[in-house]
């Protein structure tokens, strides 16, 4: 038997990357945003949006940080538009093991885009909101979900963290870990 | 703690292979804000007047403003300081682009370079590992290319690369440094890079630039954002279509350039062309412009697009930023499309695009004159575009009468003799000038070509309208919203300001209000390039986003360290000083702060006397352009005027005796 039927705001950032000029005033946006505490530390490699620039070649892609994945792609596919090569990672939201991009820079641990959502809530995402050559614009859309779906909690920063420590030295040494932490040896 | 800056500089010595960081005086913010003024600084401090631009003691200082690295819109300019071969004072290069911000990231305030490689190497700064990279496979490589081929090599596709070109390398005096669409071009610091066998500096960074009020500080940065909106969509009525927005002159998105093609001039500064701009050319040059242009191009942090990435018929894609667009084509009496041609052949090899065209027009006066003569230029074609190509490639290869171009018009005229020296009629203190000759004298352009310590005058001009507006009415219309100005009796001045009349030039604005308007635009000058603002948000265009009245609102909450106008109007003047100074201790004179002797048609001795008499009192020097013993005891420079004491440059009864200063005549 279907759910209960509910209605849900997809948020939606539009991409123009012909609209791009490469300045990345969104990355800016996006690391001041996200530090601690709020607006004190500027530093891109902290972004959740990224350009992906080869200014000579003419490529400017504006990528969001996405799903954090333990494993690599097995092949590395390229795409030629318009007499332009990108490679299949110019467009991946992927934090994965091939790259730095979308990771905590001291930590390691990955980042992903949380659409700055906050309390109170910003009108647009920070990085639109910088963006003043419309490459980033912001819409929203009502679309139906399934409530049972809906329920399912996303994994927060915290989660998605422990997910790739996880990963990286198994459940056991981490449980261990946060035991011995837990009474403070 | 230390915000907006790092708190740390880089000491290189290239003779011994050295790499130190070290701590910097938290103390000097609050003095000389940062860039420009720190950089001032270290020079005088470390660098002794009588050190050859060439020597291993001088330094090349790549140092980047107070507040790049910050969220700060336009806060992107690395500003390069050191000794001009070709004018052998100081020369402070700066650069937008995307260098400063990540030089911070990576931990550093600055790079210091002294010594001299015996071999050509780079230098790359990955956050705490710094390395001396050999580079002898970068040899004779394009700016653009070396670039390409270090961050290649390194696997750093987000590094950033300031490199020189073959011009660097061979000490061309007007070699640059290039930076992706940007270069540090003036006064030939490639020159001393290429000396020094530094071909490139390589940084990233990842760590991250705080801010001491970060909340108030970031509503000053969605002010400013704001603004430019708006002041996007209100362009300035009253003014050529490149000069009515924000950044530099949108030379990459405008088509309509009546107003530079009419009203400068070509070929070696000479011919003012009243009638080129018709229908067809403007038809050709949109179609040239739209063609050749792939995208238009921001640096970091900045909304406006004033590069752009050009693919021109039969050449590779480069990075154009704004004016050099026109130089060549206007010197060679050419076409847009050659223009967009030679540029990239220009930027691999990384020369300056103001003073190359005019070298090469100036060769090319002397051979029509007769004083070059084929047995000079051997093999050079007979076609006008074609002979600048020649030229240009012999000049950034030193090979023949390359050889002597190289060091410039000035020199090269005193070099050829024959009478070569009457051609050199654009330079101001050895320095090529933009090509523009004009009618009356107008005093406030009078002192800023005259006294400008960068000698550029888009580098000290900005914030006042360049002319009169015709009528009243359209004067009372622009001072409506002009929030910019520092006092409202800067709106009367231009209010009063009339084209013709009593209220006009040359007499009109008085000399104090010239002393007023030129102090002005100076200062805002002064200030951005110690903070790494770009010009083109602030001081430079007509209204812009920053201004004397929220910098220091901005800097206090960056920083921690409290600033009111006052006391940052104070800091430029110590900054303005200081340079003065620098150059002052190596023999720049009263002689020296003149324009181009055929700027204007007509001319006023007594008047320019005069305006540079009240322009010196006004700024605290003596009547020989050197600052006096009060005004740097005020400013906190005292230990300026103990040297100057120490050289007699200054005596202990009054200003300074008359004559040659000591400087100068030690320098024979």
């Amino acid at each position: 038997m279907a759910g209960e039927k509910k209605k849900k705001i997809v948020k939606v950032i539009k991409i123009d990357t012909d609209k791009c000029n490469g300045c990345r005033a969104c990355e800016v946006a996006c690391a001041i945003f996200h530090s601690k505490p709020q607006y004190s530390g500027n530093n891109p490699a902290k972004s959740r949006i990224a350009v992906l620039r080869d200014p000579i070649k003419d490529i400017f892609v504006p990528v969001y940080a996405g799903e954090y994945t333990a494993s690599e792609c097995t092949g590395r596919n390229k795409y030629v538009i318009d007499g332009r090569e990108f490679d299949e990672c110019d467009w991946c939201k992927a934090s994965c093991p091939s790259r730095s991009l979308f990771k905590e820079p001291d930590s390691g641990l990955p980042l992903k885009c949380d659409m700055c959502e906050s309390d109170p809530p910003l009108e647009e995402p920070m990085c639109v909101q910088w963006c003043l050559s419309d490459a980033l614009t912001y819409e929203e859309r009502e679309v139906e979900v399934d409530e049972k779906e809906e329920e399912k909690k996303k994994p927060g920063e915290m989660e998605l963290g422990l997910e790739s420590l996880v990963d990286k030295y198994g459940m056991e040494k981490l449980l261990d870990a946060i035991a011995r932490m837990s009474r403070g040896d | 703690m230390r915000y907006a800056e790092t708190g740390f500089n880089l000491e290189i010595d290239l003779s011994r292979g050295n790499i130190e960081r070290v701590a910097t005086d938290p103390r000097l913010a609050e003095l000389y804000l940062g860039g420009l003024g720190t950089n001032a600084k270290i020079l005088w401090d470390r660098v002794p007047p009588d050190t050859d631009p060439f020597s291993p003691d001088n330094l090349l200082i790549f140092g980047t403003g107070l507040l790049c690295g910050t969220p700060a819109i336009g806060a992107n300019r690395t500003i390069v300081s050191t000794f001009s071969p070709q004018t052998g004072l100081m020369a402070y290069s700066m650069m937008g682009g995307f260098w400063a911000p990540e030089l911070k990231f990576a931990g550093y305030d600055k790079v210091i370079i002294r010594g001299k490689s015996p071999k050509l190497v780079y230098l790359w700064i990955n956050n705490d590992k710094v390395e001396i990279r050999d580079a002898s496979h970068l040899k004779g490589k394009g700016a653009q290319e070396t670039a390409d081929l270090i961050r290649h090599e390194l696997k750093e596709s987000k590094a950033q690369v300031a490199s020189i070109g073959l011009a660097g390398e061979n000490k061309v005096y007007f070699a640059s440094i290039e930076q992706g669409r940007s270069s540090a071009s003036r006064l030939g610091i490639g020159a001393v890079m290429g000396d020094k066998g530094l071909k490139a500096i390589v940084v990233r960074g990842t760590k991250e630039v705080n801010t001491a009020r970060p909340v108030e500080f970031f509503e000053h940065c969605s002010e400013v954002l704001k603004y430019i909106k708006w002041r996007d969509d209100h362009p300035i009525k009253g003014v050529p279509p490149i000069l009515s927005g924000l950044g530099s002159p949108q030379e990459m998105a405008i088509y309509d350039e009546e107003w530079h093609t009419t009203n400068f001039t070509w070929g070696n500064a000479r011919h003012r062309r009243r009638d080129f701009w018709t229908k067809e050319v403007e038809e050709k040059w949109k179609k040239t412009q739209q063609n050749a242009r792939v995208r238009l191009l921001s640096c970091y942090n900045c909304p406006m697009e004033c590069g752009a990435l050009i693919s021109a018929p039969g050449v590779p894609k480069y990075m154009m930023k704004c004016y050099s667009k026109l130089t060549y084509t206007m010197a060679a009496m050419s076409d847009l499309d050659f223009g967009f041609k030679i540029v990239q052949r220009a930027t691999e090899y990384g020369v300056d695009a103001f003073t190359t065209p005019q070298v090469m027009a100036f060769a090319l006066e002397l051979y029509e004159a007769g004083i070059l003569t084929d047995k000079d230029l051997p093999g050079m074609p007979a076609d006008n575009e074609g002979r600048f190509y020649w030229l240009l490639d012999r000049i950034v290869r030193r090979e023949g009468i390359g050889d002597i171009l190289a060091n410039g018009v000035y020199h090269a005229a005193r070099q050829i003799g024959k009478g070569a020296e009457e051609y050199d009629h654009n330079t101001i203190k050895k320095h090529e000038q933009l090509p523009l000759k004009l009618g009356m004298l107008n005093p406030i352009y009078f002192l800023m070509y005259s006294t400008g310590e960068k000698i550029n005058i888009t580098q000290i001009e900005g914030q006042f309208p360049q002319a009169p507006f015709a009528t009243r009415e359209e004067r009372e219309e622009f001072v409506k919203d002009w929030f910019q100005v520092p006092d409202d009796r800067f709106k009367q001045y231009f209010l009063d300001w009339d084209p013709r009349g009593e209220h006009s030039i040359p007499y009109y604005p008085t000399i104090e209000a010239t002393c007023e308007i030129v102090d002005w635009q100076e200062k805002m000058h002064y200030i951005d390039d110690a903070l790494g603002l770009c010009a083109g948000l602030s001081s430079f265009p007509l209204k812009p986003p920053y201004h004397i009245h929220n910098l220091p609102g901005i800097i206090s909450s960056a920083t921690g360290i409290d600033f009111d106008e006052a006391k940052l109007s104070q800091a430029a003047r110590r900054n303005r000083t200081l340079l003065r100074a620098i150059n002052v201790r190596r023999g720049l004179d009263r002689k020296d702060d003149s324009p181009p002797k055929d700027h204007w048609r007509n001319r006023f001795p007594e008047l320019e006397t005069k305006l540079l008499d009240e322009y010196y009192k006004f700024k605290g020097w003596n009547n020989r352009g050197i600052p006096t013993k009060e005004s740097l005891q005020e400013l906190g420079l005292g230990y300026v005027k103990e040297d100057f004491l120490r050289r007699g440059i200054l005596t202990e009864n009054e200003a300074a005796p008359p004559g040659e200063t000591p400087a100068e005549t030690e320098k024979k």
